[in-house]
Protein backbone atom coordinates (compact mmCIF):
# COMPACT_ATOMS: atom_id res chain seq x y z
CA UNK A 1 0.00 0.00 0.00
CA UNK A 2 1.32 3.40 -0.97
CA UNK A 3 0.07 6.63 0.86
CA UNK A 4 -0.74 9.53 -1.49
CA UNK A 5 2.32 12.29 -0.64
CA UNK A 6 -1.08 14.70 -0.42
CA UNK A 7 -1.60 12.82 2.76
CA UNK A 8 1.54 14.20 4.50
CA UNK A 9 0.81 17.34 3.31
CA UNK A 10 -2.33 17.31 4.76
CA UNK A 11 -0.61 15.89 8.24
CA UNK A 12 1.68 18.79 8.07
CA UNK A 13 -1.23 21.35 7.44
CA UNK A 14 -3.20 20.23 10.22
CA UNK A 15 -0.18 19.78 12.83
CA UNK A 16 0.93 23.24 11.75
CA UNK A 17 -2.58 24.27 12.73
CA UNK A 18 -2.28 22.78 16.36
CA UNK A 19 1.09 24.76 16.61
CA UNK A 20 -0.15 28.03 15.48
CA UNK A 21 -3.12 27.46 18.11
CA UNK A 22 -0.68 27.12 20.59
CA UNK A 23 1.90 29.44 19.89
CA UNK A 24 -0.27 32.19 18.85
CA UNK A 25 -2.29 32.13 23.02
CA UNK A 26 1.07 32.26 23.78
CA UNK A 27 1.39 35.60 22.80
CA UNK A 28 1.04 38.57 24.75
CA UNK A 29 -2.08 40.73 24.22
CA UNK A 30 0.30 43.64 24.45
CA UNK A 31 1.91 42.84 21.47
CA UNK A 32 -1.08 41.84 19.37
CA UNK A 33 -0.14 44.46 16.94
CA UNK A 34 2.96 43.22 15.89
CA UNK A 35 1.48 39.48 15.53
CA UNK A 36 -0.50 40.98 13.01
CA UNK A 37 1.93 42.73 10.97
CA UNK A 38 4.38 39.74 11.35
CA UNK A 39 1.92 37.21 10.07
CA UNK A 40 1.34 39.23 7.50
CA UNK A 41 5.05 39.79 6.32
CA UNK A 42 5.31 35.51 6.88
CA UNK A 43 2.07 34.88 4.58
CA UNK A 44 3.93 36.32 2.07
CA UNK A 45 6.15 32.99 1.62
CA UNK A 46 4.02 32.88 -1.46
CA UNK A 47 6.87 34.89 -3.47
CA UNK A 48 8.47 31.40 -3.95
CA UNK A 49 5.28 30.58 -5.78
CA UNK A 50 5.79 33.67 -7.49
CA UNK A 51 9.78 33.11 -8.56
CA UNK A 52 8.64 29.69 -9.96
CA UNK A 53 5.63 30.86 -12.00
CA UNK A 54 8.07 34.19 -13.40
CA UNK A 55 11.09 32.16 -13.90
CA UNK A 56 10.16 29.03 -14.92
CA UNK A 57 9.12 27.84 -18.70
CA UNK A 58 10.78 29.00 -21.94
CA UNK A 59 13.23 32.06 -21.73
CA UNK A 60 12.32 33.67 -25.01
CA UNK A 61 9.04 34.45 -23.49
CA UNK A 62 9.74 35.82 -20.02
CA UNK A 63 6.85 37.82 -20.13
CA UNK A 64 4.48 35.61 -21.50
CA UNK A 65 0.95 35.76 -20.05
CA UNK A 66 1.48 33.14 -16.95
CA UNK A 67 4.55 34.35 -16.61
CA UNK A 68 3.66 37.96 -16.19
CA UNK A 69 1.36 36.87 -13.24
CA UNK A 70 4.01 35.72 -11.47
CA UNK A 71 6.30 39.29 -11.95
CA UNK A 72 3.19 40.99 -10.38
CA UNK A 73 2.97 38.72 -7.77
CA UNK A 74 6.26 38.95 -6.98
CA UNK A 75 6.25 42.87 -6.51
CA UNK A 76 3.28 42.53 -4.34
CA UNK A 77 4.59 39.53 -1.90
CA UNK A 78 8.07 42.09 -2.05
CA UNK A 79 6.47 45.23 -0.48
CA UNK A 80 4.45 43.05 1.57
CA UNK A 81 7.94 40.72 3.07
CA UNK A 82 9.94 44.55 3.58
CA UNK A 83 7.11 46.32 4.58
CA UNK A 84 5.92 43.77 7.01
CA UNK A 85 9.36 42.74 8.53
CA UNK A 86 10.12 46.74 8.59
CA UNK A 87 7.41 47.97 10.28
CA UNK A 88 7.21 45.20 13.00
CA UNK A 89 10.54 45.99 13.71
CA UNK A 90 9.87 49.52 14.16
CA UNK A 91 7.27 48.84 16.49
CA UNK A 92 8.77 46.24 18.88
CA UNK A 93 11.85 48.97 19.06
CA UNK A 94 9.38 50.52 21.28
CA UNK A 95 8.24 48.60 23.61
CA UNK A 96 10.90 49.53 26.22
CA UNK A 97 10.75 48.24 30.28
CA UNK A 98 10.60 51.37 33.05
CA UNK A 99 13.66 52.56 33.23
CA UNK A 100 15.70 51.47 36.63
CA UNK A 101 16.00 54.88 38.48
CA UNK A 102 12.07 55.74 38.36
CA UNK B 1 19.90 21.34 -5.77
CA UNK B 2 17.73 18.04 -5.20
CA UNK B 3 14.10 18.01 -4.71
CA UNK B 4 14.73 16.83 -1.07
CA UNK B 5 17.67 18.85 -0.28
CA UNK B 6 15.14 21.65 -0.98
CA UNK B 7 12.10 20.41 1.02
CA UNK B 8 14.37 20.48 3.95
CA UNK B 9 15.43 24.31 3.64
CA UNK B 10 11.29 25.04 3.24
CA UNK B 11 10.93 23.02 6.34
CA UNK B 12 13.87 24.79 8.15
CA UNK B 13 11.94 28.18 7.19
CA UNK B 14 8.81 27.02 8.63
CA UNK B 15 10.26 26.46 11.83
CA UNK B 16 12.11 29.78 11.86
CA UNK B 17 8.48 31.20 11.16
CA UNK B 18 7.03 29.12 14.21
CA UNK B 19 9.84 30.51 16.18
CA UNK B 20 9.44 33.79 14.99
CA UNK B 21 5.72 33.70 16.35
CA UNK B 22 6.95 32.36 19.61
CA UNK B 23 8.84 35.20 20.09
CA UNK B 24 6.25 37.41 20.32
CA UNK B 25 5.38 36.24 23.88
CA UNK B 26 7.36 38.85 25.82
CA UNK B 27 8.48 42.11 24.45
CA UNK B 28 12.09 41.06 25.33
CA UNK B 29 12.66 37.96 23.36
CA UNK B 30 10.03 39.96 20.08
CA UNK B 31 12.47 41.31 18.21
CA UNK B 32 14.91 38.45 17.99
CA UNK B 33 11.71 36.61 17.06
CA UNK B 34 11.10 38.72 14.03
CA UNK B 35 14.70 38.41 13.17
CA UNK B 36 14.20 34.71 12.82
CA UNK B 37 11.35 35.63 10.72
CA UNK B 38 13.37 37.62 8.12
CA UNK B 39 16.17 34.61 8.24
CA UNK B 40 13.38 31.97 7.36
CA UNK B 41 12.37 34.47 4.47
CA UNK B 42 15.43 34.74 3.12
CA UNK B 43 16.43 31.31 3.17
CA UNK B 44 13.08 30.79 1.02
CA UNK B 45 13.34 32.98 -1.47
CA UNK B 46 17.55 31.96 -2.26
CA UNK B 47 16.67 28.54 -2.16
CA UNK B 48 13.75 28.52 -4.64
CA UNK B 49 15.75 30.94 -6.79
CA UNK B 50 19.02 28.35 -6.80
CA UNK B 51 16.98 25.71 -7.56
CA UNK B 52 15.17 27.35 -10.38
CA UNK B 53 19.36 28.18 -11.51
CA UNK B 54 18.25 30.46 -14.17
CA UNK B 55 20.59 33.56 -13.83
CA UNK B 56 19.91 34.54 -17.69
CA UNK B 57 17.13 37.71 -18.38
CA UNK B 58 14.38 36.58 -16.33
CA UNK B 59 16.97 36.58 -13.28
CA UNK B 60 17.70 40.69 -13.65
CA UNK B 61 13.85 41.33 -14.10
CA UNK B 62 13.48 39.35 -10.92
CA UNK B 63 15.59 41.45 -9.01
CA UNK B 64 14.19 44.17 -10.30
CA UNK B 65 10.81 43.40 -9.64
CA UNK B 66 11.99 42.61 -5.99
CA UNK B 67 14.00 46.10 -5.39
CA UNK B 68 10.86 47.68 -6.71
CA UNK B 69 8.68 45.92 -4.28
CA UNK B 70 10.94 45.72 -2.07
CA UNK B 71 11.46 50.11 -1.86
CA UNK B 72 7.98 50.78 -1.90
CA UNK B 73 7.21 48.30 1.73
CA UNK B 74 10.34 50.09 3.30
CA UNK B 75 9.21 53.31 1.97
CA UNK B 76 5.71 52.45 3.51
CA UNK B 77 6.93 51.17 6.74
CA UNK B 78 9.37 53.95 7.37
CA UNK B 79 6.75 56.40 7.02
CA UNK B 80 3.77 55.73 8.25
CA UNK B 81 2.42 56.83 11.55
CA UNK B 82 1.85 54.42 14.05
CA UNK B 83 -1.66 55.72 14.62
CA UNK B 84 -2.41 54.70 11.21
CA UNK B 85 -1.66 50.92 11.88
CA UNK B 86 -4.90 49.35 11.44
CA UNK B 87 -5.43 50.70 7.72
CA UNK B 88 -1.66 49.42 6.94
CA UNK B 89 -2.25 46.18 8.26
CA UNK B 90 -5.64 46.20 5.88
CA UNK B 91 -3.69 46.93 2.79
CA UNK B 92 -0.55 44.13 3.71
CA UNK B 93 -3.21 41.66 3.75
CA UNK B 94 -4.84 42.95 0.51
CA UNK B 95 -1.64 42.33 -1.21
CA UNK B 96 -1.26 38.87 0.47
CA UNK B 97 -4.62 37.69 -1.25
CA UNK B 98 -4.14 39.20 -4.70
CA UNK B 99 -0.51 37.86 -4.67
CA UNK B 100 -2.05 34.30 -3.99
CA UNK B 101 -5.08 35.06 -6.88
CA UNK B 102 -2.09 35.50 -8.95
CA UNK B 103 0.01 32.56 -8.24
CA UNK B 104 -3.19 30.63 -8.97
CA UNK B 105 -3.50 31.95 -12.29
CA UNK B 106 0.00 31.49 -13.37
CA UNK B 107 -0.19 27.79 -11.66
CA UNK B 108 -3.39 27.33 -14.26
CA UNK B 109 -2.37 28.81 -17.20
CA UNK B 110 1.22 27.12 -16.74
CA UNK B 111 0.79 24.10 -14.86
CA UNK B 112 3.55 22.21 -16.36
CA UNK B 113 6.26 24.53 -14.03
CA UNK B 114 4.81 23.32 -11.71
CA UNK B 115 4.30 19.72 -12.57
CA UNK B 116 0.67 20.06 -12.07
CA UNK B 117 -0.40 18.41 -15.66
CA UNK B 118 -0.68 20.16 -18.38
CA UNK B 119 -3.07 23.31 -19.58
CA UNK B 120 -6.48 21.26 -20.09
CA UNK B 121 -5.43 18.53 -18.13
CA UNK B 122 -4.84 20.07 -14.60
CA UNK B 123 -4.63 17.22 -12.15
CA UNK B 124 -7.88 17.55 -9.91
CA UNK B 125 -6.67 17.49 -6.32
CA UNK B 126 -4.33 20.92 -7.53
CA UNK B 127 -7.20 22.23 -9.64
CA UNK B 128 -9.06 22.03 -6.38
CA UNK B 129 -6.25 23.60 -4.34
CA UNK B 130 -5.73 26.01 -6.72
CA UNK B 131 -9.06 27.06 -7.21
CA UNK B 132 -9.69 27.45 -2.90
CA UNK B 133 -6.27 29.12 -3.38
CA UNK B 134 -7.53 31.55 -5.59
CA UNK B 135 -10.75 31.87 -4.16
CA UNK B 136 -9.84 32.99 -0.65
CA UNK B 137 -7.00 34.85 -1.92
CA UNK B 138 -10.03 37.11 -3.83
CA UNK B 139 -11.93 37.65 -1.25
CA UNK B 140 -9.18 38.42 0.88
CA UNK B 141 -7.78 41.22 -1.55
CA UNK B 142 -11.42 42.98 -1.69
CA UNK B 143 -12.24 42.46 1.50
CA UNK B 144 -9.15 44.15 2.50
CA UNK B 145 -9.61 46.87 0.41
CA UNK B 146 -13.47 47.74 1.68
CA UNK B 147 -11.65 47.89 5.22
CA UNK B 148 -9.10 49.87 4.30
CA UNK B 149 -10.90 52.37 3.09
CA UNK B 150 -13.58 52.50 5.87
CA UNK B 151 -10.13 52.78 8.74
CA UNK B 152 -8.84 55.41 6.25
CA UNK B 153 -11.99 57.43 6.98
CA UNK B 154 -12.17 57.18 2.83
CA UNK B 155 -15.55 55.18 2.74
CA UNK B 156 -18.27 55.62 5.90
CA UNK B 157 -17.68 53.92 8.55
CA UNK B 158 -21.63 52.96 9.21
CA UNK B 159 -22.81 49.41 8.01
CA UNK B 160 -24.29 49.14 4.41
CA UNK B 161 -27.36 47.05 4.38
CA UNK B 162 -29.79 45.89 2.29
CA UNK B 163 -32.28 43.80 1.66
CA UNK B 164 -31.66 39.88 1.04
CA UNK B 165 -27.87 40.55 1.64
CA UNK B 166 -27.49 36.90 3.67
CA UNK B 167 -29.18 35.34 0.78
CA UNK B 168 -27.12 37.04 -1.52
CA UNK B 169 -24.19 36.02 -0.20
CA UNK B 170 -25.18 32.64 0.42
CA UNK B 171 -26.02 32.11 -2.98
CA UNK B 172 -22.61 33.57 -4.65
CA UNK B 173 -21.39 31.06 -1.87
CA UNK B 174 -23.06 28.13 -3.61
CA UNK B 175 -22.22 29.48 -7.06
CA UNK B 176 -18.54 29.57 -5.98
CA UNK B 177 -18.99 25.88 -4.93
CA UNK B 178 -20.00 24.85 -8.19
CA UNK B 179 -17.91 26.55 -10.03
CA UNK B 180 -15.02 25.00 -8.58
CA UNK B 181 -17.01 21.35 -8.77
CA UNK B 182 -17.40 22.48 -13.42
CA UNK B 183 -14.04 23.54 -13.38
CA UNK B 184 -13.04 20.24 -12.03
CA UNK B 185 -15.40 18.35 -14.47
CA UNK B 186 -14.57 20.60 -17.87
CA UNK B 187 -11.82 22.07 -17.22
CA UNK B 188 -12.89 25.19 -19.36
CA UNK B 189 -10.77 28.05 -18.53
CA UNK B 190 -13.86 30.80 -18.44
CA UNK B 191 -15.07 28.88 -15.25
CA UNK B 192 -11.31 30.07 -13.61
CA UNK B 193 -12.13 33.53 -14.47
CA UNK B 194 -15.56 33.62 -13.18
CA UNK B 195 -14.53 31.85 -10.11
CA UNK B 196 -12.16 34.63 -9.11
CA UNK B 197 -14.72 37.68 -10.13
CA UNK B 198 -17.43 36.46 -8.32
CA UNK B 199 -14.78 35.49 -5.07
CA UNK B 200 -13.83 39.27 -5.73
CA UNK B 201 -17.54 40.49 -5.43
CA UNK B 202 -18.06 38.25 -2.27
CA UNK B 203 -15.03 40.40 -0.64
CA UNK B 204 -16.82 43.10 -1.00
CA UNK B 205 -20.53 42.20 0.26
CA UNK B 206 -18.55 40.33 3.41
CA UNK B 207 -16.76 43.62 4.26
CA UNK B 208 -19.92 46.31 3.94
CA UNK B 209 -22.21 45.55 6.61
CA UNK B 210 -20.09 45.65 9.01
CA UNK B 211 -19.49 48.81 10.93
CA UNK B 212 -16.41 50.83 11.68
CA UNK B 213 -15.89 49.51 15.51
CA UNK B 214 -15.83 45.95 14.72
CA UNK B 215 -12.98 46.31 12.55
CA UNK B 216 -10.86 44.80 14.90
CA UNK B 217 -12.54 41.53 14.15
CA UNK B 218 -12.68 42.21 10.66
CA UNK B 219 -8.63 42.71 10.39
CA UNK B 220 -8.20 39.70 12.51
CA UNK B 221 -10.60 37.45 10.10
CA UNK B 222 -8.85 38.77 6.90
CA UNK B 223 -5.79 38.06 8.80
CA UNK B 224 -6.91 34.20 8.84
CA UNK B 225 -8.27 34.72 5.29
CA UNK B 226 -5.20 35.68 4.19
CA UNK B 227 -3.52 32.59 5.83
CA UNK B 228 -5.72 30.03 4.60
CA UNK B 229 -5.60 31.33 0.99
CA UNK B 230 -1.34 30.85 1.56
CA UNK B 231 -1.88 27.46 2.68
CA UNK B 232 -4.46 26.71 -0.30
CA UNK B 233 -1.21 27.67 -2.82
CA UNK B 234 0.97 25.80 -0.78
CA UNK B 235 -0.75 22.69 -1.24
CA UNK B 236 -1.14 23.35 -5.09
CA UNK B 237 2.70 23.75 -5.36
CA UNK B 238 3.83 21.39 -2.73
CA UNK B 239 6.00 23.86 -0.61
CA UNK B 240 6.34 22.66 3.13
CA UNK B 241 6.90 26.10 4.33
CA UNK B 242 4.02 28.24 2.65
CA UNK B 243 1.42 25.22 4.08
CA UNK B 244 3.31 25.64 7.26
CA UNK B 245 3.09 29.10 7.32
CA UNK B 246 -0.36 29.02 6.16
CA UNK B 247 -1.79 26.86 9.16
CA UNK B 248 -0.01 29.29 11.33
CA UNK B 249 -1.77 32.75 9.86
CA UNK B 250 -4.30 31.41 9.46
CA UNK B 251 -4.91 29.68 13.27
CA UNK B 252 -3.42 33.27 14.38
CA UNK B 253 -5.89 35.38 12.48
CA UNK B 254 -8.61 32.94 13.53
CA UNK B 255 -7.94 33.24 17.66
CA UNK B 256 -7.53 37.20 17.40
CA UNK B 257 -10.53 37.29 15.90
CA UNK B 258 -12.06 34.99 18.46
CA UNK B 259 -10.29 37.37 21.40
CA UNK B 260 -12.25 40.07 19.88
CA UNK B 261 -15.37 38.55 19.76
CA UNK B 262 -15.33 37.69 23.75
CA UNK B 263 -14.02 40.97 24.37
CA UNK B 264 -17.45 42.37 23.14
CA UNK B 265 -19.28 39.26 24.11
CA UNK B 266 -20.78 39.11 20.57
CA UNK B 267 -20.72 35.51 18.83
CA UNK B 268 -18.65 36.05 15.35
CA UNK B 269 -21.48 35.19 13.62
CA UNK B 270 -22.95 38.32 14.70
CA UNK B 271 -20.75 40.23 14.22
CA UNK B 272 -20.02 38.79 10.29
CA UNK B 273 -23.38 39.31 9.77
CA UNK B 274 -23.30 43.09 10.57
CA UNK B 275 -25.59 45.92 10.73
CA UNK B 276 -25.66 46.06 14.43
CA UNK B 277 -24.86 49.83 14.68
CA UNK B 278 -27.23 51.42 12.59
CA UNK B 279 -30.40 50.31 13.83
CA UNK B 280 -29.12 50.99 18.18
CA UNK B 281 -28.78 54.43 16.70
CA UNK B 282 -32.21 54.99 15.73
CA UNK B 283 -33.75 53.58 18.47
CA UNK B 284 -31.66 54.74 21.36
CA UNK B 285 -31.78 58.61 20.47
CA UNK B 286 -35.72 59.42 20.86
CA UNK B 287 -35.47 58.33 24.20
CA UNK B 288 -32.20 60.37 25.75
CA UNK B 289 -33.72 62.63 28.01
CA UNK B 290 -31.55 65.71 29.42
CA UNK B 291 -29.73 64.43 32.71
CA UNK B 292 -27.83 66.68 34.91
CA UNK B 293 -24.03 66.73 34.09
CA UNK B 294 -21.16 67.64 36.03
CA UNK B 295 -18.30 69.52 33.57
CA UNK B 296 -15.10 70.85 34.64
CA UNK B 297 -11.76 72.12 33.37
CA UNK B 298 -8.61 71.44 32.89
CA UNK B 299 -7.74 73.03 36.13
CA UNK B 300 -10.39 70.97 38.31
CA UNK B 301 -9.31 67.61 36.52
CA UNK B 302 -5.40 69.22 37.21
CA UNK B 303 -6.14 69.59 40.95
CA UNK B 304 -7.96 66.20 41.33
CA UNK B 305 -5.44 64.04 40.02
CA UNK B 306 -2.37 66.06 41.66
CA UNK B 307 -3.86 65.44 45.08
CA UNK B 308 -4.57 61.32 44.29
CA UNK B 309 -2.59 58.58 45.25
CA UNK B 310 -3.44 56.58 42.30
CA UNK B 311 -4.57 57.24 38.67
CA UNK B 312 -5.63 54.93 36.18
CA UNK B 313 -5.71 55.83 32.61
CA UNK B 314 -8.02 54.80 29.71
CA UNK B 315 -7.54 55.28 26.49
CA UNK B 316 -9.64 54.61 23.65
CA UNK B 317 -9.73 54.71 19.77
CA UNK B 318 -10.52 58.60 20.43
CA UNK B 319 -7.00 58.78 21.44
CA UNK B 320 -5.78 57.70 18.68
CA UNK B 321 -7.74 60.08 16.55
CA UNK B 322 -6.21 63.27 18.67
CA UNK B 323 -2.75 61.63 18.67
CA UNK B 324 -2.76 62.60 21.89
CA UNK B 325 -0.75 59.67 23.26
CA UNK B 326 2.42 61.64 23.67
CA UNK B 327 0.56 64.65 25.24
CA UNK B 328 -0.56 61.83 27.37
CA UNK B 329 2.77 60.59 28.38
CA UNK B 330 3.51 64.53 29.00
CA UNK B 331 0.58 64.53 31.51
CA UNK B 332 1.88 61.01 33.12
CA UNK B 333 5.26 62.31 33.47
CA UNK B 334 4.07 65.72 35.65
CA UNK B 335 2.04 63.39 37.90
CA UNK B 336 4.85 61.10 38.61
CA UNK B 337 6.63 63.94 39.77
CA UNK B 338 3.97 64.63 41.85
CA UNK B 339 4.40 61.18 43.43
CA UNK B 340 1.23 59.88 41.82
CA UNK B 341 1.13 56.19 41.02
CA UNK B 342 -0.02 55.73 37.33
CA UNK B 343 -0.99 52.74 35.46
CA UNK B 344 -3.02 52.17 32.15
CA UNK B 345 -5.32 49.66 31.58
CA UNK B 346 -6.22 48.53 27.87
CA UNK B 347 -9.70 47.46 27.18
CA UNK B 348 -9.35 44.27 24.49
CA UNK B 349 -10.98 45.93 21.68
CA UNK B 350 -10.05 49.33 22.76
CA UNK B 351 -8.99 50.56 19.14
CA UNK B 352 -9.44 49.17 15.46
CA UNK B 353 -7.09 46.67 15.99
CA UNK B 354 -6.27 44.01 18.52
CA UNK B 355 -3.16 46.11 20.95
CA UNK B 356 -3.93 49.40 18.95
CA UNK B 357 -3.32 51.17 21.78
CA UNK B 358 -0.19 48.92 22.93
CA UNK B 359 0.99 50.24 20.29
CA UNK B 360 0.26 53.50 20.42
CA UNK B 361 1.60 54.16 24.14
CA UNK B 362 4.45 52.04 23.20
CA UNK B 363 5.44 54.91 20.67
CA UNK B 364 5.09 57.65 23.11
CA UNK B 365 7.46 56.17 25.65
CA UNK B 366 5.31 54.32 28.00
CA UNK B 367 6.97 51.85 29.65
CA UNK B 368 5.07 48.48 28.57
CA UNK B 369 5.04 46.95 32.35
CA UNK B 370 2.48 50.10 33.26
CA UNK B 371 0.63 48.61 30.75
CA UNK B 372 -2.62 46.47 32.16
CA UNK B 373 -4.88 43.93 30.58
CA UNK B 374 -7.96 44.05 32.12
CA UNK B 375 -8.46 41.40 33.95
CA UNK B 376 -5.38 42.23 35.44
CA UNK B 377 -6.60 45.52 36.93
CA UNK B 378 -9.88 45.50 36.39
CA UNK B 379 -9.70 44.97 40.54
CA UNK B 380 -7.45 48.21 40.74
CA UNK B 381 -10.08 50.51 40.19
CA UNK B 382 -12.17 49.96 43.91
CA UNK B 383 -8.93 51.45 45.51
CA UNK B 384 -7.49 53.76 42.56
CA UNK B 385 -8.44 57.62 43.43
CA UNK B 386 -9.20 58.86 39.69
CA UNK B 387 -9.48 57.24 36.74
CA UNK B 388 -8.92 59.31 33.46
CA UNK B 389 -10.76 57.93 30.52
CA UNK B 390 -9.75 59.20 27.72
CA UNK B 391 -11.42 58.19 24.18
CA UNK B 392 -13.15 55.31 25.41
CA UNK B 393 -16.65 55.25 26.08
CA UNK B 394 -18.82 51.72 25.71
CA UNK B 395 -15.83 49.58 27.18
CA UNK B 396 -16.50 51.42 30.34
CA UNK B 397 -20.69 51.63 30.27
CA UNK B 398 -21.59 49.85 33.44
CA UNK B 399 -24.89 49.45 31.70
CA UNK B 400 -23.29 46.20 30.28
CA UNK B 401 -23.69 44.98 33.72
CA UNK B 402 -27.20 45.96 34.78
CA UNK B 403 -29.18 46.29 32.04
CA UNK B 404 -30.01 43.02 29.95
CA UNK B 405 -32.02 44.99 27.42
CA UNK B 406 -29.04 47.08 26.24
CA UNK B 407 -27.00 45.56 22.99
CA UNK B 408 -23.46 45.34 24.88
CA UNK B 409 -25.21 43.57 28.04
CA UNK B 410 -22.74 40.83 29.18
CA UNK B 411 -19.52 42.33 27.18
CA UNK B 412 -16.53 42.51 29.93
CA UNK B 413 -16.08 46.13 30.79
CA UNK B 414 -13.55 48.53 32.86
CA UNK B 415 -15.01 48.79 36.31
CA UNK B 416 -14.31 52.62 36.09
CA UNK B 417 -17.37 53.83 38.36
CA UNK B 418 -15.36 51.99 41.04
CA UNK B 419 -12.57 54.90 41.49
CA UNK B 420 -13.40 57.55 43.69
CA UNK B 421 -14.02 60.04 41.17
CA UNK B 422 -14.33 59.55 36.91
CA UNK B 423 -13.01 62.11 34.23
CA UNK B 424 -14.26 61.94 31.01
CA UNK B 425 -12.38 63.06 28.22
CA UNK B 426 -15.25 63.87 25.52
CA UNK B 427 -16.13 66.36 22.83
CA UNK B 428 -19.86 66.05 23.71
CA UNK B 429 -22.05 63.74 25.08
CA UNK B 430 -23.22 61.26 22.03
CA UNK B 431 -22.91 57.65 22.77
CA UNK B 432 -20.62 55.90 21.30
CA UNK B 433 -19.97 53.32 18.20
CA UNK B 434 -22.96 51.01 19.89
CA UNK B 435 -25.11 53.95 20.10
CA UNK B 436 -25.95 53.89 23.77
CA UNK B 437 -26.14 56.55 26.14
CA UNK B 438 -23.22 56.01 29.08
CA UNK B 439 -24.23 55.96 31.69
CA UNK B 440 -21.15 56.74 33.81
CA UNK B 441 -21.69 60.75 32.28
CA UNK B 442 -24.70 61.26 35.05
CA UNK B 443 -23.06 59.62 38.36
CA UNK B 444 -22.17 61.64 41.15
CA UNK B 445 -18.68 61.09 41.07
CA UNK B 446 -18.46 61.64 37.39
CA UNK B 447 -16.11 65.31 36.04
CA UNK B 448 -17.36 65.34 32.19
CA UNK B 449 -14.34 67.47 30.59
CA UNK B 450 -15.73 68.58 27.26
CA UNK B 451 -12.94 69.28 24.46
CA UNK B 452 -10.12 67.26 22.15
CA UNK B 453 -8.33 64.88 23.62
CA UNK B 454 -5.03 66.01 22.91
CA UNK B 455 -6.05 69.42 23.93
CA UNK B 456 -7.15 68.63 27.17
CA UNK B 457 -4.25 66.56 28.21
CA UNK B 458 -1.79 69.24 27.45
CA UNK B 459 -4.01 71.72 29.20
CA UNK B 460 -3.79 69.91 32.29
CA UNK B 461 -0.23 69.52 32.04
CA UNK B 462 -0.05 72.74 32.26
CA UNK B 463 -1.91 73.53 35.22
CA UNK B 464 -0.42 70.38 37.14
Amino acid sequence: MEIDPFIFRLSIFILAIFVGYYVVWSVTPSLHTPLMSVTNAISSVIIVGAIVAALAGDNSKIFDNANIFGFLAIVLAAINIFGGFLVTHRMLAMYKKKKKDK
Amino acid sequence: MSANLLAVFYLISGVLFILALRGLSSPETSRQGNFFGIIGMAIAVGVTIISIGNFSAGFIYLLIFLIVGGSIGAFIAFKIPMTAMPELVAGFHSLVGLAAVFVAISAFLNPEVFNLGFPGKIKIASLIEMSLGAAIGAITFTGSIIAFLKLRGLMSGSPITFVGQHFLNLALGITIVGLIFYLCNTQQEYLFWSLIAISFLVGVLLIIPIGGADMPVVISMLNSYSGWAAAGIGFTLENTALIITGALVGSSGAILSYIMCKGMNRSFFNVILGGWGATEESLKSSSTEQKPVKSGNADDAAFLMKNASSVIIVPGYGMAVAQAQHALREMVDSLKKNGVKVSYAIHPVAGRMPGHMNVLLAEANVPYDEVFELEDINNDFANCDVAYVIGANDVTNPVAKSDPQSPIYGMPILDVEKSKSVLFVKRSLSPGYAGIDNDLFYRENTLMLFADAKKMTEDITKSL
